[in-house]
Order: structure tokens, then sequence, then C-alpha cells
């Protein structure tokens, strides 16, 4: 055998034998049991830790809240959606906390009016409905409702209906404010509904003293609108705009 | 960015750095294609070039890799490519093409073409170059007729697997990027084929620029008979290359599939400078008119009537040109097949940075680099004919 | 909601389907080359087309289903999936995103994708009128047949017994082929790890009963989650009783992420 082909078949003997050492040393153990991978690698993906726990691990202390829920329209809606990543929180429930998300922007994520969402589904529009008010005033998340609104003048009176209905005065009835006797609706023209014609009418809600509801907005009635009237500065059927 | 494109398609995977890797393993395989003319097919007037071709493909086939190491996410798990290759990954197979490619192919022809003069160089130098010289040698130091016969033999066998080897080295290259589907820029049958040509229309101009420039500056005079050569084969290996990619395009065109849109798109605006301008007129129609004009690829005595000093010049430019077209071949490819989105609606763009590993610095740098390997091989083993050692028996 | 922990029940034709083509030339190639032992073993079974009922009972496949019509496009599950699967916050690393496809009554198709839908999506200035338009929530498809897991050179992604598509960071080497190899645009590569990174079904949450983390937050109930091959769970339903499409499906990837009342135009 000529001379270079056993110094060649050394080398390139030196150099498989350096290969097969290494491959035995440095393919990881458990490669290839299952398939061309690290089977290793499937045990520690498994094992990243949860940061969403799952709307049973709430339901376990919630339970009123849960089951309030189960029956509304929010029955598909898992407590994690509004209320964030919650695993450490049932790790440790007295030490973290969840948000509850309380202002105007978060509903909208879902209920703002997009030409794309499926037709059907509650929409509304965020600058005019009801502006300023956080959502949960009228709607309770848990379980929640389209608010009653009253119905009984909008057959006449459909465009003060319609403004109000996406108003703060939205679920008013109309006779909290105004008089109407029955003869109304038979002979509109000839007996009138009442106005209010007072501010301390305003007041009986909207005074500080007032006894209503703690999310009403109150003014001082001695100081605010220099003595004018109220709905000189506040359409009462839209209040939201002055 | 225009239209739409899928969110994690902003960033490009894909920079500058696996451009310049399809561009350097095509000069190596070209160059080595070009050195088998002389070998295997008896070419007599390229034998000058014919170990100048070996070193250029070894010192560019070194560099090869690197640039691809350099884009890793993680460069120091590139072993495993050895340890545990996917058999059903195209990729898979990068680094037994590579080693096959650099052991048995160029390392064992070069070896058996320089062994004599190895062993010759061991016995002349002195100090610590005689053991560089020796250790070349791997002590096979018979230089008797029948060694001396056998190493030639040798490497003629060698060169007739090298042969089809440095077909699949960028042939392989070219199935890297023809073989996903999901991308109707690159998946395309001629992948291989195309990418195989333009390797060796890119080996033959190098060889020829290197081989033009190292001779002047040697203040030697250039053996124009084998230049004429030389831009013969580039001429001839240039019209199969562009035959191919028209071939590609009309294709792409005639069949128009629902991606014919973003694509022309694509041409039209982002790739219109590095694809027409500079692939097609300036790499591939100029050059291929000049030589076609001036080389004695079409007539032997259309070469008559340009002096040689000129058509020297000539040549050097259409090789340079080629070059440019080459690299943007490779940019096309690569960029441009990211350049649109997945969702064939929208077009994103691309902005090399100058530093940074992926910068242009850097590329700069992998292109620098195997010449000066080359100068390095150059000086160990010259290949110029009038550096031929004779055989001195009482040596 | 589907336990993906229950998977028993294997429908007979999924048990006796012919060998896959590819397989097929893949064992033909093995055996010609004559190293079948030194590559695999042939699966006999397999290619008789024959599985042993007890073994099939065992398997488990995990698949999505998502309806079109259900999806409101609010984002969360986008939100949701970066926050459970540490993505960074960056609007171009997304394991599932939700798109807008907007149909111009002049034919014009609009689509877009504003952080991926977490931000939500703001009014679009009609041109020319909607002919029609809805949301699409994309994520990996955990093909059968994933291009991805084929390309990857050294085995660092895979498919699961149960059908997930994962990948192995720590072997990862980031060369980034198979984000190239994806026709969905579901691989990024994570700028802090230097890894290929991916939808990964929860595979952490399932491992632990619970459904992936998109599919717990969406509010409509849009995505179901569950085991492909089960009879009687609520994706089995959602397969049955919805006209299916898989996105993309000339290229054969063979996706499990199953769209009901997709449009033609979305891809």
């Amino acid at each position: 055998m000529p001379q270079q082909v056993v110094r060649l078949g050394i080398a390139f003997a030196v150099l498989a034998i350096v290969f097969m050492a290494a491959r035995q040393a440095l393919v990881p153990d458990t490669f290839g049991e299952t398939g061309h991978y690290r089977a290793a690698a499937v045990d520690s993906i498994a094992a990243y830790p949860l940061q969403y726990a799952g709307h049973d691990a709430c339901a376990v202390c919630h339970r009123p809240i849960a089951e309030k829920k189960s029956d509304s329209n929010h029955s598909g809606v898992s407590c994690e959606v509004c209320h964030g990543p919650a695993a450490d929180h049932a790790a440790a429930p007295g030490s973290v906390k969840p948000p509850a998300p309380r202002e105007r922007g978060f509903c909208p994520m879902c209920h703002g009016y997009n030409a794309s969402r499926p037709s059907g589904f509650p929409q509304i529009d965020p600058v005019a409905h009801n502006p300023t008010v956080p959502c949960m005033t009228c709607h309770d998340p848990h379980a929640p409702e389209p608010p009653v609104i009253p119905g009984a003048c909008r057959a006449c009176h459909g465009q003060i209906a319609s403004q109000k209905g996406v108003s703060h005065h939205a679920t008013l009835p109309c006779l909290t404010c105004h008089e109407a006797p029955d003869e109304h609706k038979a002979t509109p023209r000839l007996i009138r509904p009442g106005k209010p014609d007072t501010r301390d009418f305003c007041g009986g809600c909207h005074a500080e003293a007032a006894v209503s509801p703690s999310h009403i907005p109150r003014i001082d009635m001695s100081t605010h609108g220099d003595g004018y009237l109220c709905w000189q500065c506040h359409y009462p059927h839209h209040p939201g705009t002055e | 960015m225009q239209g739409y494109i899928y969110p994690n398609e902003f960033e490009l995977r894909w920079s500058l750095l696996i451009v310049l890797y399809p561009y350097l393993t095509g000069l190596v395989a070209g160059a080595f294609i070009l050195a088998s003319l002389a070998r295997v097919f008896n070419v007599k007037e390229v034998e000058p070039t014919y170990r100048l071709a070996l070193l250029t493909a070894l010192a560019f086939l070194i560099v090869a890799p690197l640039p691809l190491l350099a884009h890793l996410g993680h460069p120091e798990r590139s072993y495993e490519i050895f340890l545990t290759p996917n058999r059903k990954s195209a990729m898979a197979m990068f680094g037994f093409v590579y080693a096959w490619y650099l052991m048995v192919v160029l390392l064992l022809e070069i070896w058996f073409d320089y062994r004599r003069d190895f062993v010759l160089r061991a016995r002349e130098a002195t100090g610590p170059l005689k053991w560089i010289y020796y250790a070349l040698t791997l002590g096979s130091t018979d230089l008797s007729d029948r060694a001396l016969g056998f190493d030639d033999k040798a490497g003629r066998w060698i060169t007739i697997i090298g042969i089809p080897s440095a077909f699949l080295l960028h042939g392989y290259v070219g199935f890297i990027f023809g073989s996903v589907k999901a991308n109707p820029w690159w998946s395309s049958v001629l992948m291989p084929v195309v990418f195989l040509f333009s390797a060796i229309v890119s080996g033959i101009a190098l060889v020829l620029i290197i081989y033009i420039v190292a001779t002047l500056f040697r203040g030697k005079q250039v053996d124009m008979a084998c230049a004429d050569k030389l831009a013969t084969f580039l001429f001839y290996a240039m019209v199969v290359d562009f035959s191919l990619e028209m071939l590609d395009f009309i294709h792409r065109l005639y069949e128009s599939e629902e991606s014919i849109e973003i694509l022309s798109q694509l041409i039209e605006g982002r790739l219109f400078v590095s694809l027409i301008v500079l692939q097609m007129v300036l790499g591939t129609l100029v050059p291929l008119i000049s030589l076609g004009v001036v080389s004695p690829a079409l007539s032997w005595r259309g070469t008559r009537k340009v002096p040689a000093e000129v058509r020297r010049l000539i040549y050097l430019g259409c090789a340079l040109l080629v070059q440019v077209g080459i690299f943007s071949i490779r940019w096309n490819v690569v960029i441009g097949g990211q350049l649109f989105s997945k969702s064939l609606r929208g077009l994103t763009v691309y902005k090399a940075e100058l530093l940074g590993v992926e910068g242009l610095l850097m590329a700069g740098a992998f292109v620098i680099l195997p010449f000066i390997i080359l100068w390095l091989l150059v000086k160990i083993m010259p290949p110029w004919a009038e550096n031929e050692i004779p055989t001195s028996p009482e040596a | 909601m589907a336990s993906p922990a229950d998977g028993r029940d294997w429908e007979s034709r999924e048990t006796c389907e012919p060998v896959d083509r590819r397989d097929f030339l893949w064992e033909a190639l093995k055996a010609s080359l004559g190293v079948p032992i030194a590559l695999s073993v042939v699966r006999v079974p397999e290619l008789c087309g024959m599985q042993e009922e007890s073994d099939a009972g065992a398997e488990r496949i995990y698949g999505m289903g998502i309806d079109i019509r259900k999806c409101i496009g609010c984002g969360r599950c986008a939100q949701a999936c970066k926050n459970e699967n540490d993505v960074p916050d960056e609007p171009y690393f997304f394991n599932t995103w939700v798109e807008r496809y907007v149909i111009r009554s002049d034919g014009e198709i609009v689509v877009d994708s504003p952080n991926g839908g977490i931000d939500g999506f703001p009014p679009y200035k009609e041109e020319g009128g909607t002919l029609r338009t809805f949301f699409v929530p994309k994520l990996c498809n955990h093909c059968e047949e994933a291009p991805c897991v084929q390309v990857c050179p050294v085995g660092a992604t895979f498919i699961t017994d149960d059908g997930a598509v994962l990948v192995d960071e720590e072997y990862c080497i980031g060369c980034g082929y198979c984000v190239q190899a994806c026709p969905y645009g579901a691989r990024w590569f994570d700028p802090v790890k230097h890894v290929a990174r991916k939808c990964t079904f929860c595979y952490h949450r399932l491992a632990k009963g619970k459904v992936p983390a998109c599919v717990e937050v969406c509010p409509t109930s849009a995505r179901l989650f569950g085991n492909v091959g089960h009879r009687a769970n609520p994706l089995a339903h959602f397969l049955r009783f919805n006209e299916i499409q898989v996105l993309k499906p000339h290229l054969n990837t063979k996706p499990k992420v199953f769209y009901a009342n997709l449009d033609g135009e979305v891809r």
C-alpha cells in the first residue's frame, strides 16, 4: 500500500475516533428517547410556572360571586379576563391582590362599538354613552344586564327618550321630574305635563345634604350657579352636556 | 412598511451575513470546477490557474461558515449539528457536506498536488518552517516515481469525485432556500441549479480577477491564451445561468400563482435597484455582451481586433461586474425573500446596520478575510509555474 | 371547557388510516439503503395500516377550534399570552395575535393588527364602503406536518406525543431556519434568549390540567381547546357541527387549529 494512503488513513482514523468520542460524550442523555429531540425538554417546558390560575381556582374561595356570574350574561367570561393573571393571588390570597378595573376605559375593550365585531354583540359608543360615569354604576360586571330604561313616553317623545337613554339620567322614569296626569295621554295638547320650576327640585338629589346614592354628583346649592336655574346650564335629559 | 405583514415578520431573521454565506460557498464551488477543467477535462490553456483556483477555493471555504456561525443565536451550540443532525432537515447536512468537501475533496486534492513540494521544501528550509512543511507532508516523504505517479492518479480521481461534490456543495445551498415551501420567492426546483451555475460564473470570474491582478503585481506577463479561455468559459457559464434565471422568471410569470401580485410589487419597488439594475443589467447583460464581442467565445477572429491590453482590462471589468451581479443575486434571494409578508399582503424593509455582529463592517471583514488567507496560502504554497522546484537527488 | 387530559376514545377511522406517503418513502429509502436497523426499525403495524386498539385509546392529540363569528377582537388572548409566557412587550413578538379584516365594496382587502390587537382596533376610516369585516385570531397551528420541525437542523424543535410543537430552548442553536419555514409567521426570535420561540399551546398549563391562557381568557368562547381525537368534548362538537377550514391548506401542513366561519380571503 502506498505510503500516502497509510499516512492519510492514520490522520482520518484519528479524526474519526475523536469525532465518535466527542459524540458519545456530548449528546444529551435523553436525546432520542421519544423522537429526534431531548425528551427532558418536554418536562422542563411542562414545569414552567403558571400565571393564570383558571376560573375553577377562583371559584374555590369566591363561590357566591362565581355562582352569581355563572347564571349571568358573563357566565363564559373567566374571572381573570378582567382581574388579570391571578396565580400568585391563588397561592397567597392574603398578600397578593389582583386588580379590579373600575375605570370607564376597560369595558369598551369588549363593548365599545367596532364595525368588525359580530352583530348582536352588545356594544356602545363610549363617547356618547352616559359620559364619565364608571360602567359599574349602572352595570354589575358579575351579572351584567342592560339597565331598564323606562319607555312609557317613548312613543311620542322618541328623541328625548333616546337622548336620555344614554345619559346619566337613563334609568330615571319620566315621572320622577314630570307630573303627567292620565288625561295627558288622551289629549296631550290640552292637558300638559308639569315641569319642576325650582333649584331645590334638582337639589333633592344633588344638594350636599340630599339623601341619595353616593355616586350622584353633589354641589353646594348656596354658591353653585350664581342663582341661575339648573336647566339654564344643564340639560336634564342629557346632563353630561352643558 | 407597506400593506400588512404578520407582526412577527417585522424583524428580518436572516441578515447580510446570510447573504455572504451562499456568495462565498458559490465562489468555492466555482473555483473548484474551474480547477477541474484543467485536471479532468485537460483544458491545457487554463493550467496556469489550476493551483491558484484550488487555493482560492480553500481560502474561501475556510471563511464560508464563519458568517453563518456569527449569525447563530448560540454559536457555542453549533457542534450539535454534528451530534444530532435531523435527517429530515435540509440544513442538518450542512456540517457533513462541508466536512466532506473540505476534508475529502479540497484538502486531499491540494495535499496530493503539493506533497512533492512540501517534501522538497521541508528538505531545503531551516528552522520552524522546516517542521511546518514536514508536518504538512504527514510524514509521507516518498518521492519515488511510483509514489509521485500515485499522487497524480489519486489527485485526478479526487477531482472526479470533487466535481459532483462541488455541485452538491452549492446545489445544496440552493436547496436550503428552494425547499422552503412557505416562501414563494424561494420555493422553486430550479433554485439549486440556478445557484450552481451562478456559483460557477462567480468562481471563474473570481479566479480571473485574482489571476490578472496577482500577475500584474508580480510584474509578470498575463498568459492571454489562459485569460481568453477563462473569459470564454465565463461567457458560456453566464449564458446557461442567465437562461435558467429567465426560465425561472418566465415560469413564475406564466403560472401567475397567488403570490405573483406581491412579488411584482417586490421587484418593481424594493428590489428594483438590486435586481433589475445590478443583477440583470450591470451584472449580467453588460458583461455578457462585452465578453461576447471581445472574447473568443463566439468567434475566434473577434479577439484579434482588440489589443491584448484592452482585452485584459475588459475581462477584468467584466469579472468585477459579474461579482457585483452575483452578490446581488444572493442579496435578492436572501433579503428579497424576507421583504414580503407570508400573508402576501405587504412589504417590509431591511436596513443593514453599520456596526455590530451583523453589520456592514463585519460583512466587509468576512469578504476581506479569504483574501488574507489566500495571500498566506500563496506564501506557503506558491501556485505559480516558475516556483516549480526541480527534483534534486542530492538535496 | 374541554378537559385536555382525557383522551380515551379514538374514532376508528383514525386507527386504520393508511401509512403517510412521505413516511412510506422514508421507510422505503431506508430499506433500500440496506440500513433499516441503523436508522430506525421499520414499524410493521404502521406499514400494514394496523394499529392496536389499546395503543390508540391512550393517544391524545391537542387541537384548537376558533369560531370567527364569535371573536370580538378584544385582544385579551394576545395580552394573556404575553403575561403567561414571558413574551417581550414589543409589538413584534407574538405567540398569538388578532387580525382585523376589512373587505371593501370595491374588492380591496385591508388587514391590520396594531400591537397584535392588544390595545384594540381604531375605527376603520371607510373608503368606498365596507362589504364584510371581521376579526381573525392567529397562533401557531401546531401542524401535524410541521415545516418548522422538518427544517430544524439539530432537533431542537419537535412534535410531542400529544401533538404540540415545542422548542427546546436549551438546545436551539438560533439559526432561524424554522422562522423562515413557518408559513404562518407564528415563530419569532427571542431577542434576550437568542432562540426561536412560539406558541406552546401553554404546554405547562396542560400539564397542570388547565387550558391555554388565550382560551381561558376568551370572553366569548371563540376559542375552544381539546383533544381532536376525542368524540365527546366541546371541540369534537365544534368540529362536527361547523364547516371547518384551516389556514393555507395547499401547503399540506395539516394544521390542528381549526377555523369555523372563516372567510376565503384570510391567509
